[in-house]
């Protein structure tokens, strides 16, 4: 059975960075759009790193920014100064 | 350490929730926390609790007062701007009566609960935890009124959420489950509500509303929920490493957990089925089925949750696979109780249009159009003779979950799943098999079940006849809160809103 | 099982018979007639005949019903709390054994609900 980890975010300017950070370090993450949220999927695992995003956004992020535009999860997480894990093991 | 002495995330953590706690001296650990161990958990170490968002005060704050700037700038842009008339059809406002009285004061119970337990664990890392969460859950609780308080101005049946939750007959559903878990040791309420309802559950609820509020133009319901689902992100992290954290501690914990895990299942999954017949009948414009809601939020994300779990020796719910089959069923049999006893609700019923028929069939090929739209459509050649059926009885209701016993057998659609039991010379009535176990495990507790049928009948609901019962006891306007839709106030006042187009000079100040 | 408490736990029935006021539940199925969304529950008194019963409480319960019309009284097939009855028109409820919170179920051949649905 496959195992999938996500995330949801609303769908606003801050998640247009997000999901684009997200796609580029998890390349087999798939992107669904709702109604007013976008929801992102993975096989087991999905990371989000800080650097990826200070580079889209070209200015410093803190990884608990993300708690301002996340709707829901799926999965354990691991969070840092540079990253927010989901994962099952 | 770095040059400037700033912390990072786990050092502030580390501070927070194990430097600043301190072991009493003069004084017992167990007259503190008296509430610790009469639930046969057994933790052997409070430092294994971790919270992976290792949310400290200062951020807390700081990521609120955020939230709140942005939901409250929504709102009143919402109200200046007559917000309420971009909804797709006043059908909508119905399913926010449900959700004001129905989820609103769970919230606040939310609240009161983690207030109380978050005093409770000897662990600080779980107290705070808890305190965080206990302010969270005012928050949503206050700004689900505050959002709703717009709409109440305009429609009826919004005006006494708090009194029509206690009182109403269908709304000790999520009334008693909250009473249940909140009554329940610290360790259980953790269980089932961050663990069963956060975790495995509340997805259900809050995405799919909140979607479609989105679609059916309702800005103000979207943002308050995303507001609070932000919220929920972390408790429902926290809920799982609430289980985890159980199970790390002791092998004697596993056996408890699982009991409790089975039983919060399905009181979930049963106070669901109030948001299974608002997806699918109440929207207007309809997101996603309930039966493709579950499938994605329970079937494929409790699949992995419990995949995960097996590790510690807990399989998935006991009656998963009943509640699983049920997709098929319960939001139209929801639909058909609350439209022939909308009488005696706070928000209108109503047939659903062919269109709505035919979305129904689709979404639900094995069941619709065999089951359930062969009685609408006996419904609607009725009100369309002008004789819209209401059942003057009242229904029999499950002495645990407290919905009339209306569900059917898993093998038998047409059959109801009644069940019963004698304790102490009484006979007791249930929905279901799982509602029967769940009481055999603790009858004391359910023996005590404030019914609201049987209370009428003891006469404590004023009455003695039931209109006096509703308008007098439950504060519902007969005549603009109840009834069918079609011919309301609510119409009316929809259609005089759309066909005047108003100039929005109201919005001059 | 016990409920596990702080202190010595002991509860009281919200719905003793003593609490209605000498009247009692009682609770009414029709099979096969899904109309009625669930079972209804009824406030009888102990010593009323099943006679009054069937005329004044459950005739008047499924009449909503098309094929209320239909049933032959003297062929439905009763139980009380799942075992076969046969009830005597004339004899109090109680004294027949239908006592509080009691449920009767009633089969009637034939009449099997509408649109081939059970309804």
């Amino acid at each position: 059975m496959s195992q999938l980890v996500f995330i949801a975010f609303q769908d606003n300017e801050n998640a247009r960075y997000l999901v684009e950070a997200i796609s580029e370090d998890n390349p087999q993450a798939e992107v669904q759009y709702q109604p007013a949220m976008i929801r992102i999927q993975a096989e087991k695992r999905l990371v989000i790193t800080r650097e990826t995003m200070e580079e889209k956004l070209n200015r410093d992020w803190d990884v608990q920014e993300m708690l301002l535009d996340v709707i829901s999860i799926g999965g354990n997480v691991d969070e840092d100064d540079d990253h927010f894990i989901l994962s099952w093991n | 350490m770095t040059a400037t002495k700033k912390l990072n995330l786990k050092q502030k953590y580390q501070y927070l929730t194990r430097d600043m706690d301190w072991e009493p001296s003069y004084q017992k650990k167990s007259d503190i926390f008296p509430l610790e161990e009469f639930e046969g958990i057994k933790i052997i170490d409070w430092d294994g609790w971790e919270d992976p968002f290792r949310l400290t005060m200062d951020s807390y704050w700081k990521y609120q007062a955020e939230k709140e700037k942005k939901l409250y700038a929504i709102f009143d842009a919402f109200a200046q701007n007559n917000g309420h008339q971009n909804i797709s059809d006043a059908r909508y406002v119905n399913s926010l009566k449900l959700f004001l009285s129905g989820v609103s004061p769970l919230e606040y119970a939310a609240f009161q609960g983690y207030a109380k337990v978050g005093r409770q664990f000897s662990g600080a890392g779980a107290r705070v935890a808890c305190q965080m969460q206990a302010i969270d859950e005012l928050r949503h609780s206050q700004t689900q009124q505050h959002a709703m308080s717009h709409y109440n101005k305009h429609f009826n049946g919004l005006h006494d959420a708090p009194l029509m939750h206690d009182r109403v007959w269908f709304l000790s559903v999520p009334k008693s489950f909250f009473d249940d878990a909140r009554s329940a040791g610290p360790f259980e309420f953790l269980t089932a509500i961050s663990f069963s309802f956060e975790y495995v559950l509340t997805n259900l609820l809050f995405v799919p509303f909140m979607s479609g509020a989105a679609y059916n133009g309702d800005m103000a319901t979207v943002t308050f929920g995303f507001s609070a689902q932000s919220d929920e992100a972390r408790h429902m992290t926290l809920g799982l490493e609430i289980i985890k954290f159980l199970l790390e501690q002791h092998e004697d914990n596993v056996p408890i957990v699982q009991q409790w895990i089975d039983k919060w299942f399905w009181r979930g999954f049963r106070l669901l089925s109030l948001v299974s017949m608002m997806m699918d009948y109440m929207l207007p414009n309809k997101v996603m089925s309930w039966k493709e809601a579950w499938e994605v939020y329970y079937e494929q994300s409790g699949g992995a949750l419990f995949k995960d779990l097996e590790r510690y020796g807990i399989r998935p719910p006991k009656y998963q696979d009943v509640a699983n089959a049920a997709k098929e069923h319960i939001s139209h049999q929801l639909w058909s109780t609350f439209y022939q006893y909308g009488q005696a609700t706070n928000f209108h019923t109503w047939m659903p249009k062919k269109e709505e028929l035919d979305w129904l069939a689709e979404k639900y090929p094995d069941s619709f159009n065999k089951y359930y739209r062969p009685r609408f459509e006996h419904w609607d050649e009725l009100q369309k003779k002008n004789q819209r059926y209401y059942n003057p009885t009242l229904p029999q209701l499950c002495q645990v979950c407290q919905v009339p016993v209306l569900f059917t057998e898993t093998d038998d659609p047409s059959s109801i799943s009644h069940r019963d039991t004698v304790y102490k010379e009484d006979r007791y009535h249930f929905c279901s098999e799982a509602c029967c176990e769940i009481f055999g495990n603790e009858p004391e507790k359910y023996v005590q079940a404030w019914l609201p049928v049987h209370q009428i009948y003891q006469g404590n609901c004023g009455g003695p006849e039931l209109p006096g019962v509703l308008s007098d006891y439950y504060h519902i306007n007969l005549g603009e809160d109840n009834l069918e839709f079609s011919g309301s106030p609510d119409e009316k006042r929809w259609n005089e809103m759309k066909g005047i187009k108003p100039s929005k000079k109201d919005d001059a100040a | 099982m016990a409920v596990k408490a702080i202190s010595t736990y002991t509860a009281e029935s919200k719905d003793k018979v003593e609490n209605f006021n000498g009247m009692q539940l009682l609770y009414v199925h029709w099979l096969n007639h899904n109309m009625f969304c669930a079972p209804f529950a009824l406030l009888v008194a102990p010593n009323m005949t099943f006679a009054e019963l069937w005329q004044t409480y459950i005739k008047p319960a499924v009449a909503p019903h098309p094929e209320s019309e239909k049933i032959m009284e003297d062929e439905i097939q009763w139980k009380l709390n799942g075992k076969t009855f046969e009830p005597n028109k004339g004899t109090p409820l109680l004294e027949m054994g239908i006592d509080h919170k009691s449920m009767l179920t009633m089969a009637t051949p034939g009449l099997n609900g509408l649109y081939n649905a059970s309804f």
